[in-house]
């Protein structure tokens, strides 16, 4: 069986990432070629300092590249401005942090309005789309809810809401997991799985579990700023 | 998105009440005293030339003497004027109301038991006319008590109130030194004038019965001038200055030994003083201002501190820089305006009540209201902009994980 030829979403040649300069410098990230296609569920893992965050920050385009091309959807980003990045992140990426990232004291309803305020979407569609993304996550009953009243796990969801409210082309996950327990894990892996597989939101998150990593369709391991290993559960390729 | 922004602020004050009060505070203050200072100073100013006006505006005091020469200036004595001097001025000099000519004396006025000592002017029909008194009951001088010097005279309202009691004054006699007078009307009350001295303690009678009966002989210590309206002063000053110097036979290389002080120039010199005095009081209250936006820029650089994290998730799911920068912007602004409003209520309050206490007008200046409120939105701008940078600077990456 040869699987689907996707669309091409993301398309790194030779990215590197160099912290400081001369003999005391750093290669965060040490000339990697990633491709990832639309609609695909990745899983980047490795053990601290392999590069892997620093790889999902510069797909998020929260951070540039020193050397090597980024392809968003065959537009090139690497060279953008701080603006045009923040625009690109605005329209097209979304974000799930470990730490949740609420805004404080302010209800789940308004931090799941939080990206399509910045989009300038009018006020009464915009409630309508943030309570309909809390309903997806299952927390419509909680709309009204300070993140301080939610449990971990419901804080992550309304994270989640945040992240899928305006419909992202890739939805980005920095350890979506790693404050919460075992059973809530497996809910919010499962959750991001839905919405990979029903929506079609290309999902990349980076773990240290291998449990919630067996919920992508692909897993790619860092080791020293370099990919190890890619692979697609299930054996396919 | 501004609408939002300012919701947001707005909010965003509201959650920490305290802390959002004691950091406007200071731009109450500021805000308030400002007020205060300018209101309570137009007042003054008001108040000193309601009072000169009714001494009288357009109007010149004619005295012998070269007058306060400033610091050290001798002040030399000089032969009296006359009764002529006056008629000469009213029949040489055009455009003028009236020329009053006047002298005075210190006297004890006494009416049965009762004692007060007073001043005693002699005067004409004109000095009343010139210097605005209004008879309260009476009459005014006949012409024949003019000319012959008849005993007879009109009281101020403290005099009167001091001798008569609550008795009526018309019609009764008091006597002055050694001599009786007829009470034949009373003056209206003028109250206190702005050098603090009481204008209704006076006694006035016709100016040759001073001259004759009290103080034996025939001089005029001032000439009032009263000016008709559309003539300029200066202009009169001038031609009264020559025809004084004509008539004292002044050789052109001495100088004049009278002088003529137009009434405009104390206005103009008092009212001086109580704007710079305003000023002043209005700068040293601004300091407050100051202070108070330090205080504002203070707070917003904890603000961003403290919300290191939001700004973070801000950026990240895509707010510009400049709306970062707006949103803390907005909401220094909006603070130092809130503290602009209060203070403006307050500063009103307080110079209300203030103004009643010292008994000076309250004049109500809208154009500083809207000043302090623009000047208290400009402290919002000026001091909220360092923090807001800072935080519309921060990197994402970093900000994101901040704890």
């Amino acid at each position: 069986m040869s699987p689907v030829p996707k669309k091409l979403l993301i398309e790194f040649r030779k990215i590197a990432k160099v912290y400081g300069s001369g003999v005391a410098s750093m290669r965060a990230l040490d000339g990697i070629d990633l491709q990832v296609g639309d609609g695909e569920f990745v899983a980047m893992m490795g053990p601290s300092g392999s590069g892997k965050s620093t790889c999902l920050n510069i797909l998020g385009c929260l951070d540039t590249p020193t050397e090597g091309t980024y392809r968003f959807d065959g537009v090139p980003v690497e060279h953008l401005a701080r603006d045009q990045r923040a625009l690109l992140r605005r329209h097209f990426l979304g974000f799930v942090f470990q730490g949740f990232n609420l805004l404080n004291r302010t209800s789940a309803l308004e931090n799941v309005e939080l990206p399509l305020i910045y989009r300038k979407i009018p006020a009464k569609v915009r409630r309508a789309k943030a309570l309909a993304a809390l309903r997806a996550v299952g927390l419509e009953n909680r709309a009204h809810h300070a993140p301080g009243e939610l449990s971990g796990g419901q804080q992550q969801r309304v994270a989640i809401a945040r992240a899928i409210v305006g419909q992202p082309r890739v939805l980005l996950a920095d350890e979506p997991t790693g404050n919460l327990d075992s059973v809530r894990s497996h809910e919010i892996a499962e959750m991001l799985r839905e919405f990979n597989r029903r929506q079609g939101i290309t999902i990349v998150m980076v773990t240290h579990e291998a449990e919630m990593a067996a919920y992508a369709d692909r897993q790619i391991h860092f080791q020293d700023g370099m990919i190890r290993s890619d692979s697609r559960n299930g054996g396919t390729s | 998105m501004l609408w939002e922004t300012f919701l947001l602020a707005q909010r965003t004050i509201r959650r920490n009440v305290l802390r959002s009060f004691l950091t406007i505070l200071g731009i109450v203050i500021g805000v308030a005293a400002v007020i205060t200072m300018v209101t309570l100073g137009s007042g003054a100013t008001a108040k000193v030339t309601s009072d000169i006006s009714s001494l009288g505006s357009n109007m010149l005091h004619v005295r012998p003497g070269q007058g306060m020469r400033g610091p050290g200036g001798a002040r030399t004595s000089a032969d009296a004027f006359t009764v002529e001097d006056a008629t000469a001025i009213a029949n040489n000099i055009a455009g003028l109301k009236a020329v009053a000519p006047t002298a005075s004396a210190a006297s004890q006025a006494i009416h049965g038991s009762a004692n007060w000592a007073t001043s005693v002017t002699g005067a004409t029909n004109a000095y009343l006319d010139a210097q605005g008194w209004q008879l309260d009951q009476g009459r005014i001088f006949a012409v024949n008590e003019l000319k012959a010097g008849k005993a007879v005279c009109l009281v101020g309202q403290t005099v009167r109130r001091e001798l008569f009691g609550n008795t009526p004054a018309f019609g009764q006699s008091l006597r002055l030194g050694k001599l009786a007078f007829k009470v034949i009307g009373t003056l209206k009350a003028k109250g206190q004038s702005t050098f603090g001295t009481d204008q209704d303690d006076i006694v006035i009678v016709p100016l040759r019965t001073l001259q004759r009966r009290i103080k034996g002989n025939t001089d005029v210590q001032a000439i009032l001038v009263a000016v008709a309206d559309g003539v300029s002063t200066s202009a009169v000053q001038r031609e009264i200055e020559q025809l004084m110097r004509e008539r004292r036979g002044i050789k052109a290389d001495q100088d004049d030994d009278f002088h003529v002080r137009d009434m405009k120039e104390i206005i103009d010199t008092l009212t001086g003083t109580t704007t710079v005095l305003t000023a002043l009081l209005s700068a040293v209250a601004g300091v407050s201002l100051l202070v108070g936006g330090i205080g504002i820029m203070n707070i917003m650089l904890v603000s961003v501190t403290e919300r290191t994290r939001e700004i973070g998730t801000r950026l990240a799911i895509g707010a510009l820089e400049s709306e970062v920068l707006l949103q803390f912007l907005v909401e220094s602004v909006v603070l130092s305006t809130f503290g602009g409003l209060v203070g403006i209520v307050l500063g009103i309050g307080a110079a209300g009540s203030a103004a009643h206490l010292i008994g000076v007008p309250f004049v109500f200046k809208p154009g500083i209201v809207v000043a302090a409120f623009l000047f208290s939105g400009a402290v919002g701008v000026v001091f909220g902009y360092v923090p807001a940078r800072k935080a519309a600077q921060l990197d994402p990456i970093v900000a994101l994980r901040y704890e």
